[in-house]
């Protein structure tokens, strides 16, 4: 019953997230997704240490740490991917709209279709670019015709900037695009499916700058209507793309706050130590 | 002395060689300011440098001199007073010379032929001679060479380069002995199948639909050559019903092994599955025979299929592919492991489920690699004998009924080979000719299947 309920809010929600972007703001006070008290461990290594953080649908939130600090692996468990690796193990609670997304009833399909996710390096299908896009609406039962998913197609290369490119050729295949056209593909197959929350992680490692401005852009344009978590190394990218910074280390989280306050302000000693160069 | 007894002297010989020549660059070392700038080389490598030069010429002329020998014997042995008695026909003549020959050598105790034994003695006498020059000739070049080797050794010789290079020479042709041994075997194929169809026509061969070779007319009047049958049973034996067993199950065990399995259990099944790869052939074989196609029989009978053999093609090529799945397996395992786990990321991160993640991105990303190794099982499958010969039968029928017996190349070659048989008869001249047959197919597989392999390997690199 509770359950069915809270899936009628989010789609309703979902969709006065797409007719109305006004009322965004008012939705926005409320969290996405909640994390309390988390703690992840590789067999008995532990990886994230009692780490509580708040992710909300018009910020743009980044996470930023030495090398190791366990950035992905946070990132990891907010879409459950950390269930392919065997020896690792979550405890505490993270919660999708109030549902706790490691609860027995709920449906890790289900919860990746809602929370998507792009990979620090780009990785196509070897299909063509139109499939690539058309497969998670295809897996999912989105689009009842050709003609539906066609449309899905395009408005996703659209939103992810690269309808205009590839317009006249989405039959070639995914992989033949350059590094940076296939990040974008990446996060155009990942909106394909019409998520809540895309996880970005370090999406512009493997890209040079021109191509990274166009992925910045990009993640502009999707504020609002995506609750966007992305890790990076790159204290700039960070400054320019995000609301809220999280900075993490030694699997801790050390502080959170508005980015602004986060760059000029730290309250922490290692978060200042960090941003500005002196370590890690 | 014997050849066998001269090389392991010429060894030994060489081992001294090493001994000194290594002395002798020891010594230069020793007189030197530091160890570094006196020798150019270890004294190590001078030493086999002087050896290699003792053994590596001496090992040649005896080579030579083992072809050449016989000849300048028996020349000489012609020339004895007992020759003059010898028959004037070159056969009979041959014949004497054989027995005397193998008597001298102490092959054969006593001669059939008189003459025989009287040409004995001057064939001992030749032996003796000729083997005496090659022992001291041989003997000889190890000094003389030895000698030469040692006298070049100082400081700065480059034995360690020379050394390299003759090492790079050994392990060149070690490389090039399969491929020789290989391009012999193709042409003594080629050149048996040429005296074939010089007697029986390549189109009646190729795509004639009788084939009998038993009935032969005789020369010229050939028939009962058409391979056509025998085509068709090997294809349908081994590409299609062992096909139609091994893919799938070659598929889902790999499937299975790389995406669901847990690790342990991995650990233990891929070496299992790789240890029935290599059950002798013989085992299945039987199997077919003795439990299978009876079993088959049985039931084609019981489900009132007419025609139903105790030697079927069904037999036969179910166990073919049931030998073959280790391959398929093996082969896909490897090349859905080689699928980057991005790949299965990236899915699994839309949202899809494990087996659509296998289904939808898995086997199609290592699809070619799954078709090399089916091409390759393939033409393993055309060239299996052993189980062939034993559960699929000797008919040369064209049927597509899988519980009748047919026969394949491989089964014919068998039959054609064993037994009493001349060697310019057609009969004979056939096997090889089903023998190019099969070795250029295989081959075409073979090359084809590497190519499609090493495309889908560059796709991923
Ligand atoms: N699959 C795994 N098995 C075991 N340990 C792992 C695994 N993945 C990560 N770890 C460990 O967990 C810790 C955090 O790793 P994580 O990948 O989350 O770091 P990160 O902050 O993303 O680093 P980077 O910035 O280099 O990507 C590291 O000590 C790492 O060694
Ligand atoms: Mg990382």
């Amino acid at each position: 019953m509770n359950d069915d309920l809270t899936m009628q809010e989010a789609s309703e929600s979902a969709n006065m997230t797409d007719s109305a972007p006004t009322d965004m703001a008012s939705e926005a006070s409320t969290p996405k997704m909640t994390a309390r008290n988390v703690n992840v461990f590789y067999g008995d290594k532990q990886a994230i240490n009692d780490v509580s953080i708040d992710v909300n649908m018009d910020n743009v939130t980044a996470f930023i740490g030495p090398s190791g600090c366990g950035k992905s692996t946070f990132l990891r468990c907010m879409n459950r991917m950390n269930d392919t690796i065997p020896i690792a193990r979550v405890t505490g609670d993270i919660q999708l709209d109030g549902d706790d997304i490691y609860a027995p009833k709920m449906d890790v399909v289900q919860l990746r279709a809602r929370v998507g996710m792009v990979f620090q390096k780009p990785n196509p299908f070897p299909k063509s670019i139109y499939d690539n896009i058309a497969y998670g609406p295809r897996i999912h039962g989105l689009a009842t015709g050709k003609e539906e998913l066609d449309n899905i197609v395009e408005s996703s290369l659209q939103r992810a900037g690269l309808w205009g490119e590839v317009k006249d050729r989405l039959h070639d295949s995914g992989t033949a695009l350059s590094g940076g056209q296939q990040q974008r593909l990446c996060i155009a197959r990942a909106i394909a499916v019409d998520p809540e929350v895309i996880l970005m992680d370090e999406p512009c490692s493997a890209l040079d700058p021109i191509a990274t401005a166009k992925i910045e852009e990009l993640i502009h344009e999707l504020r609002g209507k995506y609750a966007i978590v992305i890790v990076t190394h790159n204290m700039q990218q960070a400054a320019r793309v995000s609301q809220k910074t999280a900075f993490f280390h030694l699997g801790t989280l050390v502080e959170y706050g508005e980015t602004t306050d986060i760059f000029t302000n730290p309250r922490e000693e290692k978060t200042r130590d960090y941003i500005t160069g002196r370590y890690g | 002395m014997t050849s066998a007894t001269l090389l392991f002297l010429v060894i030994g010989l060489g081992l001294v060689a090493w001994f000194f020549g290594r002395l002798k660059a020891s010594g230069m070392q020793a007189s030197g300011e530091t160890s570094r700038s006196a020798l150019h080389s270890l004294p190590n490598y001078h030493g086999w440098y002087v050896a290699l030069w003792a053994i590596v010429p001496a090992a040649i002329f005896m080579t030579i001199w083992n072809f050449v020998s016989p000849a300048l014997i028996t020349d000489a042995a012609l020339t004895s007073a007992a020759a003059a008695g010898l028959p004037q026909d070159s056969f009979s003549r041959a014949a004497i010379l054989s027995e005397a020959r193998a008597i001298a050598y102490g092959n054969q105790t006593n001669a059939f032929n008189p003459l025989s034994q009287s040409m004995v003695e001057p064939y001992r006498e030749a032996i003796a001679y000729y083997q005496m020059i090659g022992t001291v000739a041989a003997l000889l070049m190890v000094f003389a060479c030895g000698v030469y080797a040692w006298l070049q050794i100082k400081p700065d010789l480059r034995a360690r380069t020379k050394i390299e290079r003759v090492t790079m020479l050994i392990l060149l042709l070690a490389s090039l002995i399969a491929i020789i041994t290989t391009v012999g075997i193709f042409l003594s194929l080629v050149f048996e199948s040429a005296r074939f169809f010089s007697m029986v026509s390549p189109i009646d061969f190729l795509f004639g639909t009788e084939w009998n070779p038993k009935a032969v007319a005789g020369p010229r009047g050939e028939t009962g050559f058409g391979a056509i049958p025998l085509f068709w049973g090997t294809v349908f034996i081994g590409a299609i019903i062992a096909m139609i067993v091994a893919i799938p199950l070659g598929l889902m065990s790999a499937i299975y092994l790389t995406q669901y399995a847990p690790a342990k259990f991995r650990a233990w099944m891929k070496p299992i599955l790789e240890v029935l790869a290599g059950v002798p052939t013989v085992v299945y074989g039987y199997f077919a025979a003795l439990t299978v196609a009876p079993a088959l029989r049985d039931f084609a009978v019981s489900i009132g299929i007419a025609g139903a053999s105790s030697e079927s093609a069904l037999a036969a090529g179910v166990v073919m592919g049931i030998m073959i799945i280790p391959f398929v397996s093996s082969m896909a395992d490897d090349s859905i492991a080689a699928v980057p786990s991005a790949m299965r990321d990236g899915s699994l991160a839309m949202g899809a489920t494990h087996s659509e993640t296998i289904k939808k991105v898995l086997i199609p990303a290592a699809l070619p690699g799954v078709v090399g190794g089916v091409l390759l099982a393939v033409s393993r499958a055309i060239g299996e004998t052993m189980i062939v010969v034993m559960a699929a039968g000797l008919a040369a029928n064209m049927t597509a009924n899988p519980f009748s017996s047919v026969t394949t190349v491989t089964t014919q070659i068998v039959q054609l080979l064993t037994g009493d048989q001349e060697f310019d008869s057609p009969k004979t001249l056939a096997a090889f000719a089903l023998g190019l047959v099969l070795f250029i197919v295989t081959l075409l597989l073979n090359l084809i299947a590497l190519r499609v392999v090493k495309k889908y390997r560059e796709a991923y690199e």
